[in-house]
């Protein structure tokens, strides 16, 4: 299945903060009314896409969640000074290091603005001092139309950069796309691929989205860490870009199904995919709160590695996009084959996969 | 507005090129072209600067109109696993280089890069309460090390991204404004110039180097032998974080600037043709170095009465410069009609 890099840049270009994710469930709902089976949306926003079933070998069909999250992490318009400038806090976790000097699309209409620094000139003996977002306005030149409120988003324009991709949002832009991609055919097994809403504030969408969808299993997309630049000490790089889809063991939201990442691993050395492990301990996804719905739902989490997430250019190699939309391609064909009775219980000891 | 328009027009393109001090090429090849149609000659010289010469009628003194053309920026230290170590060219603001976009200027051609920096989940708290040390910053330029040192070389310049927009009416913003503002106001003096008689002898020079060493400001100076200088820079704009006393107002036109940089008689001059013409402008009071061109022309040769026309600016040495365009339409008026009403026999 080829990769359609036009719906990525598409995504990444589209504007959402958590709560505002309108313009980018527009697009998705856009490319996917003509292949859903069913589509509907919730009261949070989150949208549904449902593939039924075609060729399943167990009756009734292992149902599995799919999740991506549109939502990206941002700011939010405080108030309007009066001298024109914008007070605005983040939405999501932002370092305010990589603020100043910034520029920034904000509400509806994109006002363009810039993040007010005042000049290293001037500082004396503050030049070791990271100014908390509190301290920080955005000039819009005077511009009118700006309200309590709106969204406020890094200006960047996707595109190529090197042998990578350069663009905003990858998280989770990337696993909106993968996802969408998916989502253009039917398997063995039900799906139901989810565009989670406001995953960067706790896992908000993901929370209802599984309660409602009452999945067997479920996968999680995501754009993640890779922190693979030159170090003194280097414990990790958390992923790195260019070896392949991270998949994950364990993050601080979640323990992850060590039987469901056995069957992404299985799956991707059958068919020579590369992959790599995310480093324990690091980040959290809608898994996090996917796997406590209801009595629990078997989860495991699928990443493209991404540099400067939470940042206003990130990078990501195209490679990694495809060999992550390959596996999940063959790992949903192989769940197919798998009887949901078996993963209503988990045994002490880890199952091999089936045969 | 129309004038707002051209002048936006002019700031877009020229902020558009890149010209780190040191690798000036690209600003003299544009402007050379914008010059050669608003003078009798353009010349170069050793050290790069651009100068464009336009004759008084009848002749007269010489005044030199200096802005320069250079921009602060990244040069190219070391390539590691990839990615490239870099040392300031000017005095380029550590604290807004992370997660910015850049381009690094090879041999071979322009690749786009971004300055990497480590994700804040993998930093401990004490790490994440510091600005981003030197030695902590890398350029990512998204390819293999083989294919970087293939392109690469230790030395290349490296400039920052980031394109030129309207903000709000009257306002512009993008990297360089500093000081591509003050070549557009050089640009838009002559154009009024064209109209307007004038005794004295008026040389444009685009000097070099200014972020470094103001070097294209003593040599240009020098060969040019004015009469009167007068310096075309940046200032800063009052803006939160810049007290009142640190900075001026914008929107009120250009900052004539006064003290021991500055000849008082040029001051006065260009205070009493703002009046009569009816421009807007503020007072800058400069206690010492005026850090511009101005500083390198007063003390070249024998000496040169020294006058100072500033932009404010916001965000100074930032990818996010912003600037007025009124400012700069008020302040080529200013200029124009200053340089119109110089007598043959006025001496400061």
């Amino acid at each position: 299945m080829a990769f359609d890099r036009r719906l990525l840049e598409a995504l990444s270009n589209a504007r959402g903060i958590p709560g505002q994710e309108d313009a980018v469930r527009s697009l998705l709902q856009e490319a996917l009314a003509p292949v859903a089976d069913a589509l509907h949306t919730d009261s949070l926003g989150n949208l549904f896409v449902h593939r039924t079933a075609e060729g399943q070998t167990v009756d009734p069909p292992l149902r599995v969640m799919i999740a991506a999250h549109m939502d990206e992490v941002g700011g939010m318009v405080l108030k309007v000074n009066e001298d024109g400038t914008v007070k605005f806090r983040n939405v999501g976790g932002l370092d305010p290091r990589i603020l100043p000097g910034k520029r920034v699309r904000i509400g509806p209409q994109g006002i363009p603005g810039v993040v007010l620094v005042r000049p290293i000139h001037l500082e004396r003996k503050d030049r070791d001092r990271v100014p908390p977002i509190q301290e920080l306005v955005i000039d819009t030149g005077g511009a009118q139309g700006i309200r309590p409120g709106d969204m406020i988003t890094f200006d960047t324009r996707f595109e190529p950069l090197g042998s990578l991709w350069k663009g905003k949002a990858f998280d989770d832009r990337v696993g909106c796309a993968v996802l969408a991609a998916l989502l253009q055919r039917r398997y063995p097994c039900e799906v139901v691929g989810v565009f989670t809403v406001q995953e960067e504030i706790g896992l908000r969408g993901a929370r209802v989205a599984a309660y409602t969808v009452a999945p067997h299993v479920a996968l999680v997309l995501e754009g993640t860490i890779a922190d693979d630049l030159p170090k003194d000490r280097d414990a990790s790089p958390v992923t790195q870009v260019g070896r392949g889809p991270a998949l994950s063991l364990m993050d601080r939201s979640a323990s992850l199904d060590r039987r469901l990442v056995a069957l992404l691993v299985e799956t991707a050395r059958a068919h020579g995919i590369p992959y790599q492990f995310k480093e324990p301990g690091r980040g959290g996804t809608d898994a996090g709160a996917i796997h406590l719905a209801r009595e629990g739902v078997p989860s495991a989490v699928v990443s493209v590695p991404c540099r400067y997430i939470h940042a206003p250019a990130s990078l990501l190699h195209p490679q990694d996009v495809a060999h992550t939309l390959a596996l999940m391609t063959k790992a949903l064909e192989r769940l197919g084959q798998e009887d949901p009775r078996r993963w209503r219980t988990r045994s002490i000891h880890p199952q091999p996969p089936s045969e | 507005m129309a004038h707002d328009d051209t002048a936006f027009r002019l700031l877009a393109e020229l902020t558009g090129l890149s010209g780190v001090s040191g690798q000036e090429e690209p600003l003299r090849t544009a402007l050379r072209d914008h010059l050669a149609s608003r003078v009798d000659r353009v010349r170069t010289d050793a050290l790069g600067n651009l100068l464009g010469i336009k004759h008084g009628q009848p002749a007269g003194p010489r005044l030199l109109l200096a802005a320069h053309m250079d921009e602060i920026g990244l040069v190219v230290t070391q390539i590691e696993g990839g990615f490239l170590r870099f040392a300031r060219v000017g005095g380029a603001d550590l604290r807004v280089l992370p997660a910015q976009e850049v381009t690094v200027h090879t041999a071979q051609g322009d690749l786009p890069g971004v300055v990497a920096s480590r994700p804040p989940h993998v930093l401990g708290p004490e790490e994440r309460r510091r600005p981003f040390r030197q030695a902590q910053l890398f350029i990512d330029l998204g390819l293999e090390e083989a294919q970087v040192r293939e392109r690469v070389q230790v030395g290349d310049f490296v400039s920052l991204r980031q394109e030129t927009v309207r903000l709000g009416q009257a306002f512009a913003t993008g990297k360089a404004v500093d000081n591509r503002a003050s070549l557009v106001v050089l640009l838009r003096t002559l154009d009024h110039l064209q109209t307007m008689a004038h005794a004295w002898e008026v040389v444009a020079l685009a000097t070099v180097q200014e972020e470094i060493t103001l070097g294209g400001a003593y040599t240009g100076t020098y060969s040019v032998r004015p009469h009167v200088g007068i310096a075309l820079d940046v200032t800063f704009a009052r803006q939160p974080g810049v007290a009142d006393e640190e900075g001026v107002a914008w929107d009120r036109g250009p900052a004539i600037a006064l003290g021991p940089n500055i000849h008082p008689r040029v001051r006065e001059r260009l205070v009493e043709t703002a009046q009569r013409h009816e421009i807007p402008y503020v007072e800058e009071v400069l206690p010492g170095h005026s850090g511009t061109d101005a500083w390198a022309i007063q003390v070249t040769r024998s000496g040169v009465p020294t006058g100072l026309l500033s932009l404010p600016i916001r965000n100074m040495h930032t990818p996010g410069e912003t600037v007025c365009l009124r400012d700069m339409e008020r302040t080529a008026r200013l200029l124009a009609h200053f340089i119109a009403e110089l007598e043959p026999d006025w001496t400061p």
